[in-house]
């Protein structure tokens, strides 16, 4: 009979089995192709405005099962109870862990697919710039969001206190005072020996030798600034409409947010009324069957004259919508608008219609000519490509109040 | 990491475990252990305990998913993984506890005993088990490498062979018949028997048999006659082919005897743990992970549980059968024989010569599912619903819904009937229906991925809802289904 070997374990060995690094790598590279292909399933359905960088969001994926040829979820299972199990008794829920292993060895069951990952915001933004085409440019200063420093250094000077003083440079500045009067470098420990006691040789600091550390106050402006999202939710929302609303959001936020230490966001959805609502419910259809933009507007305003103030705040109001309104309202949400765009440092107006959708007649684009005023933008989303120029049209009108504050 | 053992600690309780395991009776093979860390265990998982195994995407996800249960502590047993190969070779994880190394050692021994003398276990060359796997993950890293082929196509027939490799022939054990064989039957069931009554009855008449067709029988192995079928595929396809194949080929034997398996090495740790004498605290940590080990799966069957109840029950059985006094018929076992109970000479005979489906048709009867309380459950909406118990009445559906899909009951049969369907070289494919359907969308990818390796044309029939459905690909006209 043969006997046992035991094999100790071994450091090196350790190091080798990271052989599945390759192999995770390639899953984790396909994970992120799945992702790319349905980012506008994925955006349009996940809270993204104003939350965290390393949040962790589950993202559905298709196209990295490993297909084969199985029987559907729809066969009975076999249970073992724990004694007395009726029939027609409740014995779990659907999808629980654990339901259907069936025998055979691990991972050679078919239908064990699991559907889900997970990924971190950060990167899910990462892949939805490259798929709106954002220019790199733009992508790192919407990600970077700058390092609050009350003081930053910015070159020298003269004068200055104590403790600001750059020796080094106070050093060199003397030893090049002393070379241009022919003494020689000074360098060399002899003389520098010879320099204390002997009076004649001495070569002493100068005022003008004396180099600051320049400090200055950085300008990050330390205030406040509000992101007003409001959305015509009295139309069907399907998921390119959600994506693209939701991404505009998301970029007009990340934008504020890197002027400005403290942003906060509000969401308002109306039909022919409005409320205020959280992001999860913002992209939600709503109840109520017609449209007034003013009611939108008006809330708008509401909730800046309730918690924000103008000359606390700087406000950027953004309004999606389909484009319908009841044309009684036309004249009171212009109204309401003008009244908008004396409070924001910036409205935009977006009207999303993709091309293949249901097409409106009406469209408040028109309506809009009628509102004058220099911080005011209107854009037309009919496809994600058309997201980025958009906003970019936005931005270029920001700068004209943007002093304001 | 800490631990309360060392390799001689080991060492020392190995040889008085397979001093009880040889008392009792196992047959074994040569052991090896290797001691290692949790992460190279998750690794081995990954890839089904091989220590080389080729590269593809599907193991990295594997690894990630382990990690994951692993990290929630979903998974039953981290400690327990051996590989059919002689010697055998097992891991035992470094972090364990000592009581853990004692329970995996004589758990280890119980799938040692049951590889060396179950009859499914001949059919695999072992010997050479972990070198194949290595070589062939030569050949595939060689082809990944060669600037001419690269990662995307060794990936995509992968990923294709990957989707077939679970069908090939069950039944290894009867001789699959040459060409020549076939047709020489072929021809013998088309002629007429020689008739006694042939003065008083009109001769039947003589079929006439197509021999050019190819496959003369419905082939049940995919990937081999893919590979010896399609001229258009060049040697490296072909090789990758036959790895595939051949390593789901050696997993096959396992797949059809989990639940003895399990079972056999949970009987036997019990065993020889419990004639180890083991001192208290490790006695009582023994019976939690046993425990935990043999816990019941509400959604399910645990291999471990119901396999361990079985070998229980049939040893129980046999010892309460007259004429049986723990007999003992061979020169060997007479020696060490002393220590078996009543009954153990049955199981014995069971391990060598069942496997899942025929072990549980045999021995899992009406009595036994209802102390198991075993009950069939529908997905009814978001709830499962027990929809049959182990009454009088139904206890014998429930079986057979469980012998569905014990095994590769849960892999549907699908035969190649022709090659050359309707002269387009269109493959021509059958689906056994068993009144479970297919999964339509899992159906038309792995539809996709078989005619990426047929090149051609490819048709399945099979059924939903009772209706007979033909699907079909093409590269033009891409997935289509039918009512045929």
């Amino acid at each position: 009979m043969s006997d046992t070997i035991f094999r100790p374990y071994s450091e090196s060995d350790a190091l080798r089995s990271d052989r599945s690094a390759g192999d995770r790598q390639r899953h984790r590279q396909k994970v992120r192709e799945a992702i790319r292909e349905n980012i506008a399933d994925v955006i349009a359905e996940e809270a993204i405005i104003g939350r965290s960088g390393d949040r962790i969001v589950k993202v559905p994926i298709r196209g990295i099962r490993e297909y084969r040829f199985v029987y559907g979820d729809q066969q009975p299972g076999v249970g073992t109870g724990d004694g007395g199990t009726e029939p027609g008794q409740v014995v779990g829920k659907a999808g629980e862990p654990g339901q259907g292993q069936r025998p055979g060895p691990a991972g050679d069951q078919p239908g064990a697919d699991y559907y889900e990952t997970e990924i971190s915001l950060e990167e899910l933004v990462d892949i939805m710039f490259e798929d709106l085409e954002l220019p790199e440019m733009e992508r790192k200063r919407l990600r970077e969001i700058p390092v609050e420093s009350e003081r930053r250094r910015k070159g020298f000077r003269r004068a200055g206190v104590r403790a600001h003083l750059d020796r080094k440079r106070t050093a060199r500045s003397r030893i090049r005072r002393k070379i241009a009067r022919g003494q020689g470098n000074g360098g060399d420990a002899d003389s520098d020996r010879r320099d204390e006691g002997d009076e004649p040789n001495r070569f002493p600091f100068h005022p003008e030798d004396l180099t600051y550390k320049r400090l200055v106050r950085d300008e990050v402006p330390h205030s406040n600034a509000v992101v007003v999202c409001i959305m015509d939710t009295s139309g069907s929302m399907d998921t390119l409409k959600k994506y693209l609303a939701r991404s505009f959001f998301f970029l007009l936020h990340q934008f504020v947010r890197t002027r400005y230490q403290n942003v906060e966001v509000a969401f308002v959805a109306h039909d022919a009324r409005a409320r205020e609502v959280s992001e999860e419910e913002f992209f939600q259809k709503g109840q109520a069957g017609g449209t007034l933009i003013s009611s939108g507007y008006e809330k708008a305003l509401e909730i800046i004259d309730e918690r924000y103030h103008p000359s606390l705040w700087n406000i950027y109001a953004f309004h999606c919508s389909d484009g319908d309104n009841w044309p009684s309202d036309h004249d009171r949400a212009i109204e309401t608008a003008g009244e908008l765009c004396t409070v924001a440092n910036l409205f935009g107006y977006g009207e999303i219609k993709p091309l293949n959708s249901r097409h409106y007649g009406s469209s408040m684009l028109e309506v809009f000519k009628g509102l004058d005023a220099p911080n005011f933008q209107t854009v037309k989303v009919e496809r994600k490509e058309d997201l980025w120029p958009g906003f970019r049209a936005l931005l270029s009108k920001e700068g004209t109040e943007a002093s304001r504050s | 990491m800490a631990t309360d053992w060392s390799i001689e600690d080991l060492k020392r309780w190995d040889e008085r475990i397979r001093e009880v395991a040889d008392g009792f009776g196992l047959v074994l093979r040569g052991q090896e252990f290797e001691v290692c860390g949790q992460s190279q265990m998750l690794g081995y998982m990954a890839y089904t305990g091989m220590p080389a195994h080729y590269p593809h995407w599907s193991f990295g996800k594997r690894y990630e998913k382990l990690k994951t249960l692993h990290h929630y502590g979903l998974t039953g047993l981290p400690y327990e993984m051996v590989i059919n190969s002689d010697p055998a070779l097992a891991y035992l994880m470094r972090d364990n506890t000592l009581c853990q190394q004692i329970l995996t050692i004589a758990h280890v021994y119980g799938h040692n005993d049951f590889f060396e003398n179950n009859f499914h276990f001949r059919q695999v060359p072992m010997d050479l088990t972990v070198s194949r796997f290595k070589l062939r993950a030569e050949r595939i890293r060689r082809y990944v490498e060669d600037p001419s082929i690269g990662l995307e196509q060794v990936e995509e027939v992968l990923d294709a062979a990957h989707a077939l490799s679970l069908h090939l022939r069950r039944n290894p054990a009867s001789r699959k018949l040459t060409r020549a064989e076939q047709e020489v039957r072929a021809v013998e069931q088309a002629t007429p028997r020689r008739d006694p009554h042939r003065s008083i009855r009109t001769p039947e008449e003589r079929q006439d048999v197509d021999l050019t067709r190819v496959p003369l029988e419905p082939e049940e192995d995919i990937l081999l006659f893919i590979r010896d079928h399609n001229p258009y595929l060049s040697e490296w396809e072909k090789d990758v082919l036959t790895i595939v194949h051949e390593q789901a080929r050696y997993f096959l034997p396992q797949i059809e005897t989990k639940i003895m398996n399990e079972g056999w090495a949970t009987y036997w740790h019990h065993r020889i743990l419990n004639a180890l004498r083991l001192p208290e605290d490790l006695h009582m940590e023994f019976l939690v992970h046993h425990n935990q080990v043999i816990r019941r799966d509400p959604h399910g069957v645990n291999p471990y549980h119901l396999g361990f109840v079985l070998w229980h029950e049939i040893r129980r059985e046999a010892a309460e059968e007259p004429g049986q006094p723990g007999m003992v018929d061979s020169p060997r076992l007479a020696e060490a024989g002393g220590d078996r109970l009543p009954g153990e000479e049955k199981i014995f005979e069971v391990r060598e010569v069942d496997r899942d489906v025929s072990f549980l048709r045999r021995f899992l009867d009406e009595e036994r599912m209802r102390a198991l309380d075993l009950f069939e459950y529908e997905r009814k909406g978001k709830e499962l619903i027990a929809s049959r118990v182990a009454d009088p009445d139904q206890w014998k559906a429930v079986k057979e819904t469980l012998l569905r899909q014990t095994g590769m009951g849960s892999v549907p049969v699908i035969r190649i009937h022709d090659a050359d369907l309707g002269r387009s070289g269109t493959l021509h494919l059958r689906h056994e229906h068993d009144g479970r359907d297919l999964d339509p969308d899992y159906a038309r990818e792995s539809l996709k991925r078989l005619q990426r390796l047929w090149g051609r044309p490819v048709v399945l029939d099979t059924k939903v809802k009772g209706e007979p459905l033909r699907m079909s690909f093409d590269e033009e006209q891409g997935f289509a289904k039918a009512a045929s």
